[in-house]
């Protein structure tokens, strides 16, 4: 049975279980990419970073999630895609978010796995909140995220 | 003939106004002119949603822009820049 193809969670995530379930047994795969997003305890010139506070918009954020994979699978020569994306309090060192893909050669799933993460930095909505030595502050959204996407031939306008 | 919308905010917006809130609009109101209905609520609207701030909305739980207009029971939400992944 094929495994939901986005999960918005505060638990954690297993990343070799998470292969697993999307390989399935697929004799036809042969590639599979994975990008682990995780916690960093500095961003820029701040540093001492010692949490980090995830708010989404339930449903929609998941709504734009699959459509951005179904952008990918007409895209790319893809066998199957997996998002999986952790809200709520996080700290350092955390996993953040997990994007597989598989395909039957590495170049088609190294490009949707890269894809997917540029379309998700700008068109996904979610807000990031870290907690600093000064204080609680929202992350600032990076015009170099829209710049990234771009390179596939779409237009964001989060950042700029 | 006015209508009734939900509107939503998430963020940096929602601790500034509250999580949602109903807006009364007549029909062919444009999710740009919502906006700016409320910043002409004065106080902390006009301050958090004040154009030349960086806002985006969404209509229907699908990003949109300020041309969109709005239908009779949608829900249109404002939000800053995201910074997800």
């Amino acid at each position: 049975m094929a495994v939901p193809r986005v999960a918005i969670q505060t638990a954690d995530f297993d990343v070799a279980a998470e292969v697993a379930a999307l390989r399935d047994g697929d004799g036809g795969v042969g590639a599979i990419v994975c990008f682990t997003g995780t916690v960093r305890d500095r961003d820029g010139a701040q540093t001492g970073i010692s949490a980090l506070e995830l708010e989404h918009y339930p449903g929609m954020t998941e709504a734009a999630i699959e459509r951005m994979i179904d952008e990918a699978q007409q895209r790319f020569d893809i066998r199957g895609a997996r998002v999986v994306h952790r809200v709520g309090p996080l700290r350092p060192l955390d996993q953040i978010v997990l994007v597989v893909v598989t395909s039957a050669h590495r170049g088609q799933a190294f490009q949707a796995c890269e894809f997917l993460m540029d379309y998700l930095k700008t068109q996904a909505p979610f807000w990031k909140k870290e907690t600093t030595p000064e204080g609680a502050q929202w992350v600032d959204a990076r015009v170099a995220d829209d710049e990234a996407l771009r390179r596939w031939g779409l237009t964001a306008r989060n950042a700029g | 003939m006015t209508m009734k919308v939900r509107v939503r905010y998430f963020a940096s917006l929602r601790e500034a106004l509250g999580s949602q809130e109903d807006a009364e609009i007549v029909a062919g109101t444009t999710v740009g002119t919502l906006r700016d209905a409320l910043i002409g609520r004065g106080g902390r609207h006009a301050e958090v949603l004040a154009r030349g701030r960086a806002v985006r909305c969404s209509l229907n739980q699908a990003m949109c822009g300020d041309e969109t207009v709005i239908a009779e029971g949608a829900e249109v939400a404002f939000f800053p820049p995201v910074t997800g992944g």
